[in-house]
């Protein structure tokens, strides 16, 4: 292959080391005014009064909206104003809006803004949610609108239930001889892309609704303010120039539609919102916190023969993306296993803290802590290697997935061959303890994680190519370059089948939803698949064009012809051709005469053969294929003070295929570092208001320059057969078994089981002291 | 509302600016002179998105006001031209989202020119003031230290 699997130097690459690159908030003009929320300071509380007036008063003060008389939103439920009204659900809820001239004068009115509140009881966890008697988020959770595929239970803070019951329910435990338990949970935290979140809206006089935001799913923005404000969707334009980081946090559509309504408010003027740090951390969609209960039964061999799975999953105020999650955690909600007998319940709760978006693995990693550390129970109690417990439970073609999807050679990797690297690369037969000194010892810890996507199961991708007089061709995909490269990928998947030079393709980093074919939304690691099926589409109607044309030029029938370093020639021949620039816009011959015209270039790619989960059991296809993985964390750890130091982290992935090896093990290396900042430290530290006590950089710590381990990432490459070049989805995977793999780790260095994260010392402390359970 | 007139030497540029007192260099830079390079993370000195040189030093210009860069050499990303740090990031792929990036480059350009011999203590001393949340930072560490080996 000539370009396929290449590092190839990323498109926007000079851009983005000088400065020269623009993210959303770097568009300004002279008329832009700015907004400036007012949040909630309490996690659950009554809205007694709001008193906007001063507000209104001060110079520079173009509008100030509330949420009265606002319609309800959210992408599962309607559940959510988009402004608070009536009361407030999370601690750092949008309460207010203010727009006025510059963003200081902004920000002096929204202090003017007195709102009075009256205290309600917080629900501060989803096990105390899922209580009876709870106190309720939503009183009335039945008179919402929502989709098919959710399944509130009114009255309760249940908004949404999965159900997963496969194999033998009768005789559910019957070969079992071992069985295991574990309880585990963790706080809600956040993504924390160094770009926080920014929308600018403007309404122009013909009523055109134009956007430009950071967002991953600029398409669903589009259709979401069509359907929530009823707007035709020829309307509505939104542009996402590059994403500064977004890790799924922006996928959610929360920010358009306040600029939207700021916008309105002010006659359709331009409006700029940007979030603060502290905003873009709490009122801004957050990472989902989890209670799990986990049990696992295995016979005398180590073979896991039934699993009994409980979910809550911390919803947040609203359900928006939480409704899928939820979906997403139960439908590989036993980890990479094969196991006959599967119970799950996985509940979506309300809860009074910020709402989940999607996470980088969406569920995944979050599901894998609990599967995996009850993993290492269950080898504990068989006397068992882990490793080989988990060799032993690899789930393989042949076997069914918790939704009764019988897997094959291509839609799912090789574990087995993935476990056999991760023990070489992380010296296993070292020992999972290794002391240094009688303070001191080496700790290793492993896990094992697999995922498919559960996007929508008619989930589009389109591409579009045109062509320069020269013969170079401009790429046009709806993929947003959030920073995975993907745009890049594209144009060599597209050098690749021209058979041309990559330098010769242009891409357009922008997408806007007017000119730009639709990609659903840019998540769940499918940006290349979907993205690279459709180009992949283009090229080869593109490549029918070109014949068409030099088969006349030629005189020569379309089957002797061959398209390579741009130009189409006889096979027979090669230097029998033209180039592309010769006929990309037509041909002109000697006396004036023109034939063919330009050259525009199509493809789509939809995903086939999904369905929906049957309601009682689960069963259906959610995604097209399962990449799997395995972990291995080694750390350094004082048994003193219980501080570790993180020496080395592994991922082995079978990712089908890799198409530019540097981007692919950056994007590795990337998710196993903000796999090991959720593990080790990253948490919301919450009051029992349901307040947020360290929505700040200095207080919520992601890992920093030093901090990181020596990175170990390897490839298994069992092709995906129906993927561009066999590539499986990877943007995801190497945060995934992170959290478990140190917490693994961990348990053996305390030799206590842990069952919380994150990992701080403190947490080991109160673990070994038995002060958590 | 009190406001100054200031001529702020940037880029090699004499740049004329009205600024209020509160106004941070980094607002000035990027709200005032078009200079989005600098980047706002958090507006905290927490993360060094905004990170600039200043007579050759690294400073978050979110820390700074637009007063105070009177009479000094200010250096955005936008003032470096092929700089070898901005190359080194390019082929080590040291960036995915490009959002920490122009602080990053800044606060290693001045590095790499103040202390050309930089161990691995003394990296991890001035890099640990950035955020990336893309990247692992190895190929940060890879960018910078064949920058620094090139010097040495
Ligand atoms: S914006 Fe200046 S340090 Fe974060
Ligand atoms: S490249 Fe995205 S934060 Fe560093």
């Amino acid at each position: 292959m000539r370009t396929v699997g290449k590092s190839v130097i990323r498109k926007e690459a000079w851009d983005k080391v000088s400065g020269t690159a623009r993210y959303t908030h770097d568009f300004q003009f002279t008329e832009l005014l700015y907004a400036k929320m007012v949040t909630s300071p309490f996690g659950h509380a009554k809205i007694i009064s709001i008193d906007t007036s001063e507000a209104k008063k001060m110079p520079g003060v173009r509008g100030v909206l509330t949420g009265e008389g606002l319609p309800l939103i959210g992408e599962a439920i309607k559940d959510r104003p988009p402004l608070a009204f009536g009361k407030v659900r999370y601690h750092g809820e949008p309460v207010v809006i203010v727009v006025a001239d510059t963003p200081a004068l902004a920000k002096k009115a929204a202090d003017k803004v007195k709102i009075q509140y009256e205290q309600l009881p917080v629900v501060n966890s989803p096990a105390q949610a899922f209580q009876k008697g709870a106190p309720l988020v939503h009183e009335q959770l039945g008179k919402y609108k929502k989709d098919e595929d959710s399944y509130p239970v009114p009255g309760t803070n249940i908004a949404t239930h999965l159900k997963i019951r496969k194999g033998d329910l009768t005789n559910f435990w019957k070969d079992v001889e071992f069985t295991v338990e574990g309880r585990y949970s963790f706080n809600p935290s956040d993504h924390v892309a160094m770009e926080t979140r920014c929308s600018i809206a403007e309404i122009t006089r013909e009523g055109r609704i134009l956007i430009t935001t950071s967002s991953q799913a600029p398409f669903m923005a589009k259709r979401l303010i069509s359907q929530y404000f009823n707007e035709p969707e020829g309307n509505i334009e939104v542009h996402t120039p590059l994403v500064g980081g977004a890790y799924g946090g922006k996928a959610s559509v929360q920010l358009e539609v306040l600029a939207y309504l700021s916008s309105k408010a002010v006659g359709g003027r331009p409006v700029k919102l940007w979030n603060s740090r502290e905003e873009d951390m709490i009122t801004s969609p957050c990472h989902i916190g989890l209670d799990a209960k986990i049990k696992f039964g295995a016979d005398r061999n180590g073979k896991i023969r039934a699993a009994e799975i409980l979910f809550l999953w911390d919803g947040g105020a609203y359900s928006d993306k939480a409704i899928d999650l939820t979906r997403a955690g139960a439908t590989d909600c036993t980890g990479p296993y094969g196991i006959e007998n599967v119970w799950c319940d996985s509940f979506c709760m309300y809860t009074n803290h910020p709402y989940p978006a999607p996470f980088r693995g969406f569920s995944h990693s979050e599901l894998s802590f609990a599967i995996e550390r009850t993993m290492n129970l269950l080898a504990e109690k068989l006397k068992m290697d882990p490793l080989e417990l988990r060799r032993i439970n690899a789930i393989r073609p042949g076997d069914l997935t918790p939704t009764q999807v019988k897997l094959n050679k291509s839609n799912v990797g090789d574990l087995p061959a993935c476990i056999t690297k991760l023990k070489e690369l992380i010296k296993w037969e070292e020992g999972e303890v290794v002391p240094v000194n009688d303070r001191i010892v080496k700790v290793k810890g492993i896990s094992c994680s697999w995922k498919t996507s559960t996007i929508d199961t008619n989930a589009p991708s389109g591409a579009i190519l045109t062509f320069n007089r020269d013969g170079t061709i401009n790429l046009m995909s709806g993929v947003i370059e959030i920073g995975t490269g993907t745009k890049t990928v594209l144009a060599q998947i597209l050098a690749e089948r021209l058979k041309m030079d990559v330098n010769h393709i242009y891409v357009r980093m922008e997408v806007d939803t007017q000119t730009t074919p639709e990609h659903w939304k840019t998540v769940a690691s499918r940006g290349t698949f979907m993205g690279g099926k459709a180009v992949l589409e283009a090229a080869d109607d593109v490549i029918r064009q070109l014949k068409d044309i030099a088969a006349c030029v030629l005189r020569a029938p379309i089957e002797d012809l061959e398209v390579a370093d741009s130009r189409v020639f006889l096979r027979d021949d090669p230097e029998q051709g033209v180039h592309f620039k010769e006929i990309c816009y037509g041909y002109t011959y000697p006396n004036g005469n023109a034939i063919g015209g330009q050259i525009i270039g199509r493809g789509n790619y939809i995903l086939r053969g999904l369905t929906h989960l049957d309601p009682e059991n689960g069963k259906g296809k959610p995604g097209p294929e399962w990449t799997v993985t395995a972990h291995g964390v080694e750390v350094e750890f004082d048994r003193k003070d219980l501080t570790y130091k993180l020496l080395r982290a592994v991922s082995v992935i079978d990712i089908g295929k890799v198409l530019n090896e540097k981007a692919a093990k950056g994007q590795v290396m990337g998710a196993m570092s903000m796999g090991l900042a959720f593990a080790g430290r990253e948490t919301f530290v919450m009051d029992e208001l349901g307040r947020i006590l360290n929505p700040q950089l200095r207080t919520y710590r992601p890992l920093r320059y030093g901090e990181q381990p020596e990175y170990m990432v390897d490839f298994i490459e069992t092709p995906q057969l129906d993927a561009p070049y066999g590539a499986r989805g990877v943007g995801e995977h190497g945060l995934l078994g992170m959290p478990a793999a140190l917490a693994n780790a961990l348990s053996k260095a305390i030799g206590v089981p842990i069952y919380h994260l994150p990992l701080t010392p403190e947490l080991l402390w109160r673990t070994r002291e038995g002060l958590l359970r | 509302m009190k406001t100054h007139n200031l001529v702020l030497r940037i880029n090699g540029e004499d740049r004329q600016v009205t600024v209020r007192s509160a106004d941070t260099l980094l607002y000035t830079l990027r709200g005032r002179l078009g200079l989005t390079g600098s980047k706002p993370g958090c507006l905290n000195g927490d993360c060094g998105a905004c990170t600039v040189n200043v007579d050759g030093w690294p400073m978050k210009s979110c820390l700074m006001l637009a007063v105070e860069a009177q009479g000094k050499e200010i250096t955005t990303v936008e003032g470096l031209h092929d700089a070898p740090i901005q190359k080194a990031f390019v082929e080590h792929f040291a960036f995915q989202c490009g959002y920490c990036t122009p602080g990053f480059i800044m606060n290693c350009h001045s590095l790499v020119n103040n202390h050309p011999g930089a161990d691995d203590k003394k990296i991890k001393e001035w890099l640990e003031s950035n955020i990336c949340r893309c990247t692992g930072y190895a190929e940060i560490e890879a960018a910078v230290k064949e920058v620094l080996g090139k010097k040495s």
